[in-house]
């Protein structure tokens, strides 16, 4: 009953989208605000019969409806409730209609926030969101069904992938990584309608985008922190980003947002770079569906590669016309967007807004060249090369310096002109600091020449941000009697985008911080131990107690049981284990970590004698790790106060001349 | 829209879904080697497990082999030659399809040959027993000499080499008994095995 329930309802949305993109399109051309309304109702519908679908699939799953073909590929009675629900998205089919639901509630979520806004843009952005819905409503009812019948029934099924099921970051991670990848589609349908409906020009659509795509960042931001926290904890080689295909894929639309989110500014308060905005916007689409096409074919190998059938020529198919649409949208606008925007002087934040662009753009040719690089290698001269951590960190960690560097002198320059004596004023005391923690570092002993620029690059942006919160609030508590705080509220609500940007930025520079610190200081001890015996890990001894296993129902665990000693003296235990499953031939590790804000011991049960007398450990030592996951979320909260709707907005929201101006709250 | 503009620019697209639909063709899993029609490393290693075949193979070759293996004088058959060890999985899966074929073809002109990888002696013969036997001959590979002669990755690896002497070819990974037979009856088809075989 639930498979008819879910097949038929992807089908009516399937034909649903359809039709709500012809209506859109129609309705513009024949001035007829029904059919667009009728479009708009189609949005709506779409989502809710996805909604109807997905939720379909995960009652499926809980009930063990095995006559379903991606409930007998991924379910199992003996996994937990939570993995179950959660192996939504993991596998291929699921995730595919996770993605459709997404992207039909991004959909409609535009078309509601904006169903007052007068002209053509909105029917045509829906037209763009439709039409990308209609893809993924071809993939649901094609090569990437979940849907299928099964029969004969079977009574078990094999279970997600182990990797899968180990942590409950996987029930976070993949929904943060959709709702941000999937969220960029709607910048880049806002440019489609913004274009098809000649008003690239105006500054009505990239207002829109701008908000958009810092929603879709904010998402995709918390998406790749989670991920690098998730393979951290899973994958047991005690780091966090191994410049995997897919790791990049997500990375890179990531870099391209960021270059628009400043970039907008400048088109806003300059009139500059229109094209170039609309280059941006596109690039990052294209990214996204790249970086799924990279997921989700297996063309690169890698760990988040799923298995495929045909479903890699309907990608491809679809990131042609994508590509060449996309090519061809900015290429045709060129000269429509040329703008004659100059800079009024070199010393001004808007030269630091285009070395902004310039370096993260350059990062993301890196980064995607590194990725493709096999590809072509393979293609040209029929050899199989891969492109591993060394050439993506000499080459990307110069930008990073770069970038560090640039957040700092950015926020304490003004827009337009600055004159050496401004210049000078603000970024005294940021220098200072940069140069005392360089010397600091240096003399306790900081050997890595890119680990003692990111602290003290780090040290500069810290402070000018810093800086930047304490001059507005000593500026107005000479005028205002408030206490710190209040100061400090009133100021954040008074200009929400400019403070929420240097939150974001403390952020990236603690996250910067602490991977420089994680991987500069990180040391590594092996040992073999038998029951009783200590093993020495820098300023820890780690004693083995107890060699243990335990059956579940859809694993076995084998676990040892440590004392962490310091000076003699136990101050904690751990238990790093390693899980046996049944569809899996090689073991999934659960490392144990012990965080603590000066630095994490990680610890993973690398092998052990089967009767119990010893067991091989490997102990890690990283300094300030759980700093980046906290600067991540620092990063997110920037992000989330930007965006809120504030007092400034609520003022204007009133004005009633403005009433046309809709309200987001995203 | 400048449509002439936009052409051009889209048609600049094209190589780059070309590449993209090169890499569906590809399978990145698979690990190139330069072995495959190429003369075989030669070797001669230390027998540690000589083999439980019930009929021992003819009294000529068994004393010729002695405690010690080479290959160039296993030249004229086909060699089945498999890397293995006592703490690899998929070894212990891909058991019983080697020691089926290798009775299937046993006095055919075909002989099965292990290499021990990475492992010490005494669990690889506990491991031999465990699995309930092994009806071929086991070679220890002090320093993995022979392992690095055939660009091994890791464990289990399979190479067929031809009566030629050539490596006919390499499977890395879990064999099957299908793939095994198929390789092995397209080098006896291929002329090349002896009389005795076919």
């Amino acid at each position: 009953m639930t498979r008819y329930l879910g097949v038929d309802a992807i089908s009516i949305a399937l034909a649903v989208s359809l039709f709500g993109m012809v209506a859109a399109v129609l309705g513009v051309r024949r001035n007829s605000d029904r059919l667009i309304q009728a479009s708009f109702a189609a949005m709506y519908t779409t989502f809710a019969l996805l909604t109807v679908a997905t939720v379909a699939m995960v009652y499926g799953l809980v009930t063990h409806d095995f006559s379903i073909s991606y409930v007998s590929q991924v379910g199992s009675r003996s996994t937990p409730l939570f993995y179950t629900v959660i192996s939504l998205w993991g596998a291929l089919e699921g995730s595919i209609l996770f993605w459709a639901w997404v992207l039909a509630m991004y959909g409609a979520a535009v078309v509601w926030l904006n169903r007052r806004h007068p002209g053509p843009l909105i029917p045509y952005t829906a037209a763009t969101m439709l039409a990308v819905s209609i893809f993924f409503g071809i993939l649901l009812r094609g090569p990437a069904n979940p849907f299928r019948e099964v029969f004969p029934v079977p009574l078990d099924g094999p279970g997600p992938n182990p990797l899968l099921q180990n942590h409950p970051l996987m029930g976070v991670h993949p929904p943060l990584l959709y709702l941000g990848y999937v969220g960029l589609t709607v910048p880049f349908a806002f440019a489609v309608g913004a274009s098809l409906s000649g008003q690239l020009g105006s500054s009505e659509w990239l207002r829109l985008s701008r908000r958009w795509t810092l929603v879709s960042w904010m998402f995709l931001t918390a998406a790749i922190i989670a991920g690098m926290w998730w393979s951290y904890e899973v994958l047991g080689w005690g780091g966090y980003w191994a410049w995997d295909p897919v790791e990049n894929a997500s990375f890179m639309p990531w870099l391209t947002a960021t270059a628009f989110l400043h970039s907008a500014i400048l088109q806003e308060r300059r009139g500059m770079l229109k094209l170039w905005n609309l280059n941006l916007i596109v690039a990052t689409f294209v990214l996204t569906i790249l970086g799924t096409f990279l997921t989700r074919s297996g063309v690169l190998s890698s760990v988040h590669a799923f298995t495929t059938g045909t479903i890699g020529y309907y990608f491809l198919a679809f990131i042609a016309v994508v590509i060449l649409f996309a090519f061809a949208l900015v290429a045709g606008n060129t000269e429509s967007l040329r703008t004659r925007g100059n800079l009024d002087a070199v010393l001004s934040r808007d030269t630091i807004f285009l070395l902004n662009n310039l370096f993260l753009t350059a990062f993301t040719f890196t980064v995607l060249l590194g990725t493709l690089y096999p590809l072509v290698a393979e293609a040209i001269r029929g050899v199989k090369v891969s492109v591993g951590a060394p050439f993506f960190n000499k080459m990307t960690l110069p930008l990073c310096a770069s970038l560090l560097f640039l957040m700092g002198v950015g926020p304490a320059l003004p827009w337009r002109r600055a004159t050496t004596e401004q210049a000078k004023r603000k970024l005294t005391l940021p220098t200072i600091s940069a140069v005392v923690v360089a010397i600091i570092s240096i003399a306790l002993g900081t050997r890595a020449p890119y680990a003692v620029l990111a602290f003290a690059f780090g040290a500069f942006a810290l402070t000018a941000n810093l800086g930047e919160y304490a001059l507005a609030v000593n500026a107005r508590r000479r005028t205002h009697p408030e206490s710190y705080l209040l100061a400090l509220a009133r100021l954040i609500r008074g200009n929400q985008r400019r403070y929420g940007g240097y939150l974001a930025h403390i952020g990236v520079v603690i996250t910067a911080v602490a991977i420089a610190a994680s991987s500069a200081f990180r040391s590594e001890y092996d040992a073999t131990v038998r029951p009783g015996q200590v093993m020495n890990a820098g300023s820890f001894d780690v004693r083995l107690d107890q060699l243990w296993a335990r059956d579940e129902p859809h694993r076995t665990v084998v676990g040892a049981t440590l004392t962490i000693l310091r000076g003699g003296q136990p101050v904690g235990e751990m238990q790093p284990r390693t899980n046996f499953y049944a569809s899996q031939e090689d073991p999934v590790p659960t490392p144990a970590v012990r965080s603590r804000p000066a630095g994490d011991l990680y610890i993973n049960l690398m092998a052990f004698a089967e009767d119990g007398s010893s067991a091989t450990l490997r102990v890690i030592v990283e300094p300030l790790v759980p700093w980046i996951w906290f600067g991540g979320g620092v990063i997110c909260m920037g992000a989330l106060v930007s965006m809120l709707p504030g007092a400034r907005r609520r003022r204007e929201a009133e004005m009633p001349q403005l009433e046309e101006v809709p309200e987001y709250a995203a | 829209m400048n449509w002439k503009r936009a052409s051009i620019a889209a048609a600049a697209g094209v190589p780059l879904i070309a590449l993209l639909g090169f890499g569906l063709t590809r399978d990145p899993k698979v690990i190139p080697s330069p072995l495959p029609g190429r003369e075989a490393p030669d070797f001669a290693l230390r027998v540690f497990a000589p083999g439980d075949t019930a009929s021992a193979p003819d009294a000529t070759t068994a004393s010729a082999l002695a405690d010690t293996i080479r290959l160039a004088a296993l030249r004229g058959e086909v060699v089945v030659l498999n890397f293995w060890a006592s703490w690899c999985a998929g070894c212990g899966v891909e058991h019983q399809a080697l020691v089926s074929v290798a009775r299937r073809y046993e006095g055919q002109g075909v002989r099965f040959v292990g290499v021990l990888y990475n492992d010490t002696l005494e669990p690889a013969l506990r491991w031999i027993r465990r699995m309930g036997g092994q009806n071929y001959p086991s070679l220890q590979d002090d320093g993995s000499r022979t392992a690095i002669d055939y660009g091994l990755y890791g464990v289990p690896e399979t190479f067929i080499i031809g009566p030629d002497g050539r490596v006919a070819y390499k499977h890395a990974g879990p064999v099957t008994e299908q793939l095994l037979i198929e390789k092995i009856e397209a080098l006896r088809s291929a002329g090349t095995a002896p009389a005795a075989g076919s």
